[in-house]
């Protein structure tokens, strides 16, 4: 500790002098999600920001899958060397409950939307968490082969329903989603879904119903989507779920022959928190504060069909940058495509993780 | 000079009996040897040996628990569990403060998160708890603590928090083998739905198991033709051996994925010489096949090599003694061959099995769910459920099975023996 | 081929079906090694051969992957780091290695076994459960995400190897032919240079090309205790398989495969010269 403190005097000092030291390149290890993804992040942020600061320079971590594990292992050596981690909202939730990052003023460290509106007034409901800084609103669905499959699949049960739609399917390897989707599959009221998990006959009945597809379900790893569309696209799996901006990716990009199945597609945020103790944090909030800004967020949609997480940049989002289609019509929120949502329970999920992980865990193994 | 008189002393030049001069010498080579090997010993134990034993220690580590209520454990030590009454009002009191204390520190969490491995439901009681718990600003703290989640009411969960209070625990380990201990009964099997591990330590073994046998198998007929072929043609056959020895991992599994997956190169071959229909490819991947082919490939030079060595030791003129002195060759080979040929078969196999059950890239690329390996798991708990705890006893059982295998291994061929390539 | 007149006809039949099997397990271990070579020049992202490849079309074969490769900045910054870290990871545990197998080839070793076994263990120790260790450790002395990390686990994973092989080349030395020399007035350096070194040096640069190929092909370590700035091309490719296959892997497969052919070159050569050296003749 007395060395951190050291350290930390010492790195204070550096900045105090100010002038000479300034001219020193600054690296930020950004932790995101690899792929399509980060190249979005790369096209809207770190390459204009870099642009403008040639004394920084931004260094992509494709590992946000395992962020959790190695934020608490810097964390418990006191030696954290990520300056800002992409994270999904329920993990920037047990982070920020767990202490592991940093609380943010939104107002002080984000701009305000071009008319003035405060920053927390323009993310709104989507500041889920006082570490966490919202992006992009995005959904899980799920792709389909349309080449292989004899029949068009329209409702989350079809995805359940081996006979009619023969084949493997590929799942993140995760509790959550998988078992709303399998008790709305089942018959349970989607309104009805979380009550149902609060009893153990609910969760009993919500794995019975993932028992029915367990020996044609080829799993992807939390936050690895990307090995999803690539199951997809060899061929190895005709259903898949995945984040929608991967699937349009791979659909309109790529032109891989997949479908999209929107049906109670779940929404989801995704965005920033600032590990607690990171390196360079004043250079991070500087860039946070033009990475989050209203123009920023809206040119990130021009790269993948993800919401904007401001609503003043809704009305900016235009046409795909390389493509020139209107990405409107690729947005999780399009009415035409949000005829059925499931709205994620975070706080039934920040309580219940641990349990649903550990029995899903389980249920695989065996 | 005088003679030497009988009895006398034998000398050396200087004047020093022989005796003590020889166990100065040897004590002299004796330390040389040892000032050599001293810098990479110290660099082993300090690289490798202490972050080992270090992460070993997380296996039975549980001061968390005594750490985030230190009031509230230190009242419990005196309650008397058995008794079927509910702790005293000063047990809640010192739990209210603990969990205040630990609530805006942000760190009570992560009790929750451990006791919940042993009790699931504890991860969201103390969520909840820590949640509410600011606002309570004086007692009767029983009541308040019951209010905010009648599970504080439950005797069994003071049971559990007695229980798991010391500094050390023999939970995890417990876990590891499917087993836990229960505040009431002791040590019990784990319920049903959450024995996983034994289950696992079986596959990872038996498909260890069956891996060897299939280098053997593979292995035994190459390494008899390279020992029998003349030295220019074997030395040419067995580059075909070396080569995938020297072959990176990640080539070789990912070359397995392009063999492999449904539209691979093997399930294209088969459909086009119309073994198989377009419809019915054949699952060859995400699967225990997956796992089991590319393994044997990766491992299969680490048979051959050791067989080899030993099989080109056995003279030729063995079997045709046998041969000429009436066995049947087939008869002369399994009586007199094989046997000889059992040392490699020991190395070989020890070799191959002990690398085997620690794989962890190969099953995580190719293996799906049904053909994943213990190490799959410890990496698992390591970087998704952070319970490090249980990683660190997983690990501490399958390092204790390499351990095993690797004395059995030095009592059969010696680690002295050990050769490459 | 000939057989001697006494062999039965099913001794013969015998004699090619064993071929057979033989050339089947040669082909099972070597196929997929070379069938990664042609993949890697199809000109479309898939990992199988297309209908163009298969007729030979000068169209179905392209070098774009290989492109790929030479123009991506994230494989450049991974062959640097991957030539940095084998580097010195090769030279630290040669160095210590080969000292310590020269203790350990010395007549009187107390505990011998005990030492040599505790040596080798990084060999022995699962891949994942030092990378945890490490990880834990590394983090709590600042090591974890460093370079310096990266090098001293290489390093302690290399040098068994390196003991082992040295060992080797010394099983047999007659040690009094270092006493004579000195008898005969050569300072202990001299001798030591004249005679251990010629002696050792194949072993101690075969040694040293394992402890290379060691940190160039290790993946499970540098996951657990580097970070992306330490990204090598294992890692590089291990997150492309799990990201997105495209076939610039199977080009850097190719390029490591080209790799291990000269390694192994180079191993065998070394291994005939020190065995010539020794007096040792293959029989």
């Amino acid at each position: 500790m007395k060395l951190r403190k050291l350290t930390l005097t010492a790195g204070a000092l550096a900045l105090s002098l100010g002038g000479a030291a300034t001219a020193q390149a600054v690296d930020l290890v950004v932790v995101s999600w690899g792929g399509a993804y980060t190249a979005s992040q790369q096209n809207a942020y770190h390459d204009p920001y870099m642009a403008m600061h040639g004394d920084v320079k931004i260094i992509n971590d494709d590992s946000a899958g395992t962020s959790l594990a190695k934020l608490r292992a810097q964390n418990e050596a006191g030696n954290v060397s990520w300056a800002l981690v992409d994270v999904v909202a329920s993990t920037g939730i047990s982070l920020c409950d767990e202490g592991l990052v940093e609380e943010i003023d939104h107002d002080k460290v984000l701009a305000a939307a071009p008319d003035g509106t405060p920053a927390s007034e323009d993310f709104g409901d989507l500041i889920v968490s006082p570490c966490f800084i919202p992006q992009i609103v995005y959904s899980t669905a799920f792709g389909y082969r349309h080449d292989l499959l004899k029949h068009k699949p329209r409702k989350i049960k079809d995805v359940f329903n081996l006979h009619r739609f023969p084949g493997k399917r590929s799942l993140e390897k995760v509790a959550l989603n998988n078992l709303e989707w399998a008790l709305i599959a089942d018959g349970v009221k989607p309104s009805e879904v979380y009550n149902v998990l609060d009893t153990p006959a609910g969760v009993r009945r919500a794995f019975a119903m993932l028992d029915t597809i367990k020996d044609h379900v080829v799993w992807w790893d939390a936050g690895k989507a990307s090995v999803a569309i690539q199951l997809l696209a060899d061929g190895e799996v005709v259903i898949a779920s995945a984040y929608n901006g991967r699937l349009f990716s791979a659909i309109e990009e790529d032109k891989q022959p997949i479908g999209m199945l929107w049906d109670w597609q779940v929404f989801d945020i995704d965005g920033w928190v600032v590990p607690k103790g990171g390196p360079h944090q004043e250079e991070v909030l500087k860039y946070l504060r033009f990475a989050t800004d209203t123009q920023r967020l809206a040119d990130q949609a021009k790269y993948i069909s993800y919401g904007p997480a401001r609503k003043s940049s809704a009305p900016l989002v235009g046409k795909h940058a390389t493509l020139g289609i209107d990405m409107a019509p690729h947005m999780p929120t399009d009415p035409k495509n949000a005829k059925n949502t499931l709205l994620f329970n975070y706080e039934w999920w920040a309580d219940n993780r641990d349990d649903m992980d550990e029995r899903f865990e389980a249920w695989l193994a065996r | 000079m005088e003679s030497a008189q009988p009895g006398a002393i034998l000398t050396t030049a200087d004047g020093a009996p022989l005796k003590q001069s020889l166990g100065r010498a040897l004590r002299r080579e004796k330390t040389v040897s040892l000032l050599l090997v001293a810098p990479l010993f110290l660099f082993i134990v300090v690289t490798f040996l202490i972050p080992i034993a270090d992460m070993l220690l997380r296996g039975v580590d549980n001061k968390i628990v005594s750490e985030q209520i230190p009031r509230a454990v230190a009242l419990l030590a005196e309650w008397d569990g058995g008794g079927g009454e509910l702790p005293g009002e000063a047990v809640f009191s010192a739990m209210v403060a603990d969990l205040q204390k630990g609530a805006k520190a942000k760190t009570i969490n992560r009790l929750g998160k451990r006791l919940n491995y042993e009790k699931s439901g504890m991860s969201s009681l103390f969520r909840k708890s820590a949640r509410r718990v600011l606002r309570l600003k004086e007692g009767p703290y029983r009541e308040a603590l019951v209010k905010i989640d009648r599970r504080w009411g439950d005797i069994q969960t003071w049971q559990l928090i007695k229980t798991f209070s010391p500094p050390y625990t023999g939970g995890y380990f417990l876990t590891a083998v499917d087993m836990r201990l229960d505040p009431a009964e002791g040590i019990v099997r784990q319920q049903e739905d959450r024995r996983i591990y034994l289950n696992l330590f079986g596959r990872t073994l038996w498909l260890s198991a069956l891996i060897t046998l299939l280098t053997l198998l593979l292995g035994y007929p190459i390494a008899y033709l390279l020992a029998t072929l003349p030295t220019r043609t074997s030395n040419l056959l067995i580059i075909l051996v070396l080569l995938p020895f020297w072959t990176s991992l990640l080539v070789r599994t990912t070359s397995w994925i392009a063999l492999l997956q449904q539209e691979g190169v093997i399930n294209d071959v088969l459909v086009a010489v119309g073994i198989l229909d377009n419809d019915s490819r054949l699952a060859m991947i995400h699967n225990r096949i997956g796992t089991v082919v590319a393994m044997t490939h990766i491992l299969l030079p680490f048979m051959v090599l050791p067989l080899y060595s030993v099989m080109k030791t056995i003279p030729p003129s063995y079997m045709r003694a046998a041969v000429s002195l009436g066995a049947h060759p087939a008869l002369a080979f399994l009586r007199i061959y094989v046997p000889n040929t059992v040392p490699g078969m020991g190395a070989g196999g020890i070799l191959v099995f002990i690398l085997a059950i620690g794989y962890y890239i190969t099953p995580a690329l190719v293996g799906g769910s049904s053909g994943t390996f213990i190490s799959n798991f410890i990496a698992n708990h390591i970087s998704s459920t952070l319970n490090w705890g249980l990683a660190a006893a997983l690990g501490m059982l399958l390092l204790a099975i390499v351990l095993a295998l690797y004395l059995l291994y030095d009592r059969i061929v010696g680690i002295d023996n050990m050769k490459l390539g | 081929m000939k057989f001697p007149p006494y062999t039965t006809p099913l001794e013969r039949l015998w004699h090619y079906v064993f071929r057979i099997i033989c050339g089947a397990v040669f082909f099972f271990l070597i196929f997929p090694i070379v069938v990664i070579i042609p993949l890697s020049f199809n000109s479309v992202p898939f990992f199988t051969f297309t209908d163009a490849m298969l007729s030979f079309d000068p169209a179905g074969y392209s070098l774009r992957w290989y492109q790929d490769f030479f123009t991506s900045l994230n494989w450049q910054r991974a062959v640097e780091n991957s030539a940095v870290i084998a580097l010195f990871s090769t030279l630290l545990a040669t160095a210590l290695g080969t000292l310590a197998a020269l203790g350990l080839s010395r007549r009187h070793v107390p505990l011998r076994t005990t030492l040599m076994a505790l040596l080798i263990s990084p060999m022995i120790v699962p891949l994942i459960i030092s990378a945890c260790g490490m990880f834990f450790f590394y983090s709590r002395v600042n090591l974890q995400g460093t370079f310096i990390g990266v090098i001293l686990a290489h390093a302690a994973l290399g040098t068994p190897f390196v003991v082992i092989t040295v060992t080797a080349t010394l099983v047999g030395f007659d040690h009094s032919l270092t006493r004579a020399a000195v008898s005969l007035g050569a300072s202990p350096a001299r001798a030591f240079f004249k005679i251990i070194v010629p002696l050792i040096l194949p072993g101690v640069i075969s040694g040293a090309l394992f402890a290379f190929i060691t940190s160039f092909d290790e993946v499970v370590v540098i996951l657990f205790v580097g970070t992306v700035e330490q990204r090598t091309i294992p890692w590089q490719m291990f997150s492309g398989i799990r990201e997105q296959i495209s076939p610039t892997i199977l080009a850097v497969a190719t390029l490591l495969i080209i790799v291990s052919m000269l390694l192994l070159t180079s191993v065998e050569m070394l291994r005939r010269r020190g065995e010539k050296l020794r007096g040792i003749t293959p029989q």
